[in-house]
C-alpha cells in the first residue's frame, strides 16, 4: 500500500468538500475491511482517503416504531444486531449483518460500506432491497434519495459520484405481520463468498401474502431486485404451489456466471432452494410478528 | 505530504502510548514495527485468518486492517496486556494445559477473541464458541483442543474447577 493522505472529516460537508477536492483519488473510508484490502493489493490506488466514523450523522441508528430505522452509513455490523428492537423488526437485515465475515470484521465492517463496495455477493444488499430500503446520499450538488435495488450499477460501481457520500440507510417501518429472511449458500459454515444469496420478505394478512419482495446476490454484475417474482405472491395464499413459482421466476431474474465458487447450472438451482427457503422462513416469522 | 508521519494517542494494555506513524501502516505494523510489541501475529495480512485480533474500544478487530492512524484516542488490548505480574491469564493456563497450541502463530488471536467471548458471556456453548472463533484460522493444533481450552478457562473463571 502506498502512502495516502488521511483525513478524519467532522461533518457531512467537510467530508463531502475533502472528497470533491481529489475526484477520483479520494475515496471514503468506513470499517475499512474492504478498501484497505483493496489498497494493499494494489486493486485501488487513491492520494486521499476520508474517514467516515468521525461525522456524527454517520454513526448514529436509530429506530422509531412509526418512522422506522435509520442506520448511519459507517455503523458497523455488529450495532445492527446488537439492538434488540432493531433485531426484531428487521429480520432479514439481521440474518445478513451476522454473517458478514467473522466477529472482528463485524466489529469494524458497516453495511454502508457493504453497499458502497457494491460486490454482487454483498450479504446485506438483497437483505435492505427485500426491506425497501432507501440510500441518502450528500454531495457539492445537495442531497437525494435512491432505492437500494438502483444503487449498484456494475460490480464495484454504484449511483455515487466523485464529491458525495451515503450518509445512511433509510428503512421504513414494518407493517403489521411482516417477515424477512436472507440466507446465503457457501461450501463453509463461516468466512465464504456467497455462491448464490437470497433475500425475501412478505406482508401477511392470515394465510394470504399481501406483499412480497425477493432480492438476489451473486447471481448478475450486480445484486438483482426480482420484483415479477415477488408480484406472484401478492394477494395470493402462501401455499407450496404458489411458493415454488416464486422460485421458478426468481430463476428467470438471474445471469448468473460459471466460475470457481460454481456452474451457472448450480446456481439456478441455487436460487430456486434458497428462494423457497427463504420465503417459507420470512412467512413463518410474519405470522409470529 | 504523506510521507510526513502522523502523531497518535492511544491508551494500550493500560498505559497511555504515544507513537508516530506513516498512514499507510497498519495498525499490526505499528505494533510489531514500530512500538516492538511482536506477541501480535501476522497471518494473511487481508482479515482472514485472525492471528493480528487485538482488542480495540471492547471489541475485538483485524488490526491488519486497521490503519495506524485511526487508533486515535483508542484503547487498544493486545497479548502483551493479558497475563499479570501475578501470572497467566486463566485462558492462556487453559491453552497450556490443553496442549492447544503448537507453533503458536494463531494463538495470540484466539486468546485475545476468546477472552473478549467470556467477557460478554462467561458460559458460551461449544456450538457458540466455535462461531465466535470463525475468523481466527489454526494450521497446525486443529480447533478441538483449542474450543476444549475455552471451555476449560470458562469453568475455571466461573469457579466451577
Ligand atoms: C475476511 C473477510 C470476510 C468478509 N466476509 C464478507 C461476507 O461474508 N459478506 C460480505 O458481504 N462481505 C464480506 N466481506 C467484505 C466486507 O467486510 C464488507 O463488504 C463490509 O461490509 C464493508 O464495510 P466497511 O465499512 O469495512 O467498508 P470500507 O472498506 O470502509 O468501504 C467499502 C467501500 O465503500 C466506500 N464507502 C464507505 N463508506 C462510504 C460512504 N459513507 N459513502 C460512499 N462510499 C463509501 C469505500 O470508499 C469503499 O469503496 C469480508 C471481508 C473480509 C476481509
Ligand atoms: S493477519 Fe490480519 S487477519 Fe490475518
Ligand atoms: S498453532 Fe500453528 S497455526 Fe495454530
Amino acid at each position: 500500500m502506498r502512502p495516502i493522505e488521511y483525513v478524519a472529516a467532522k461533518t457531512v460537508q467537510e467530508a463531502v468538500t475533502s472528497l470533491a477536492e481529489k475526484g477520483d483519488a479520494a475515496r471514503p473510508l468506513a470499517g475499512g475491511t474492504d478498501i484497505i484490502v483493496q489498497l494493499r493489493g494494489g486493486r485501488r490506488q487513491l492520494d486521499r482517503l476520508v474517514d467516515m466514523k468521525a461525522i456524527p450523522e454517520l454513526n448514529e441508528l436509530t429506530y422509531n416504531a412509526s418512522s422506522g430505522l435509520r442506520i448511519g452509513a459507517a455503523v458497523p455490523c455488529y450495532r445492527v444486531y446488537g439492538n434488540a428492537e432493531v433485531a426484531g423488526a428487521y429480520p432479514g437485515l439481521i440474518d445478513a449483518a451476522s454473517l458478514v465475515g467473522g466477529i472482528q470484521i463485524q466489529g469494524r465492517g458497516s453495511i454502508g460500506g457493504n453497499l458502497c463496495n457494491a460486490a454482487p455477493s454483498g450479504d446485506t444488499i438483497p437483505a435492505l432491497i427485500a426491506h425497501s430500503a432507501v440510500a441518502e446520499i450528500t454531495g457539492p450538488g445537495g442531497s437525494r434519495e435512491v432505492p437500494v435495488e438502483d444503487f449498484c450499477t456494475a460490480p464495484g460501481r454504484t449511483v455515487i459520484q466523485s464529491g458525495e457520500i451515503l450518509v445512511a440507510i433509510r428503512i421504513p417501518a414494518p407493517a403489521a405481520h411482516f417477515g424477512a429472511c436472507y440466507m446465503r449458500f457457501i461450501p463453509r459454515n463461516e468466512m465464504d463468498i456467497a455462491v448464490v444469496g437470497v433475500g425475501a420478505s412478505v406482508v401477511m394478512d392470515g394465510n394470504k401474502v399481501t406483499a412480497c419482495r425477493i432480492a438476489l446476490a451473486s447471481v448478475a454484475p450486480t445484486p438483482v431486485y426480482a420484483a415479477a417474482a415477488g408480484a406472484v405472491l401478492a394477494g395470493k395464499e402462501a401455499t407450496e404451489e404458489n411458493i415454488n413459482a416464486v422460485a421458478e421466476v426468481a430463476q428467470s431474474a438471474a445471469t448468473p456466471i460459471s466460475d470457481m465458487r460454481g456452474t451457472a447450472e448450480y446456481r439456478t438451482h441455487l436460487i430456486g432452494v434458497l428462494t423457497r427457503r427463504a420465503l417459507q422462513s420470512a412467512i413463518q416469522r410474519a405470522k409470529g410478528a | 505530504m504523506a510521507s510526513e508521519k502522523t502523531h497518535v494517542r492511544t491508551t494500550l494494555n493500560g498505559e497511555a502510548t504515544e507513537y508516530l506513524c506513516e498512514t499507510n501502516q497498519s495498525l499490526l505494523e505499528v505494533l510489531r514495527d514500530v512500538l516492538l510489541l511482536t506477541g501480535t501475529k501476522e497471518g494473511c495480512n487481508d482479515g482472514n485468518c485472525g492471528a493480528c485480533t487485538v482488542n480495540m474500544d471492547g471489541r475485538i478487530v483485524d488490526s491488519c486492517l486497521v490503519l495506524g492512524v485511526e487508533a486515535e484516542g483508542a484503547e487498544i488490548l493486545t497479548i502483551e496486556g493479558v497475563a499479570t505480574p501475578e501470572g497467566l491469564h486463566p485462558i492462556q493456563q487453559a491453552f497450556l494445559e490443553n496442549a492447544a497450541l503448537q507453533c503458536g502463530i494463531c494463538t495470540p488471536g484466539f486468546i485475545i477473541a476468546s477472552k473478549a467471548l467470556l467477557e460478554k458471556e462467561p458460559n458460551p456453548s461449544e456450538a457458540r464458541i466455535r462461531h465466535w472463533l470463525a475468523g481466527n484460522l489454526c494450521r497446525c493444533t486443529g480447533y478441538d483442543k483449542i474450543v476444549k481450552a475455552v471451555v476449560a478457562a470458562a469453568n475455571t473463571i466461573g469457579g466451577k474447577k
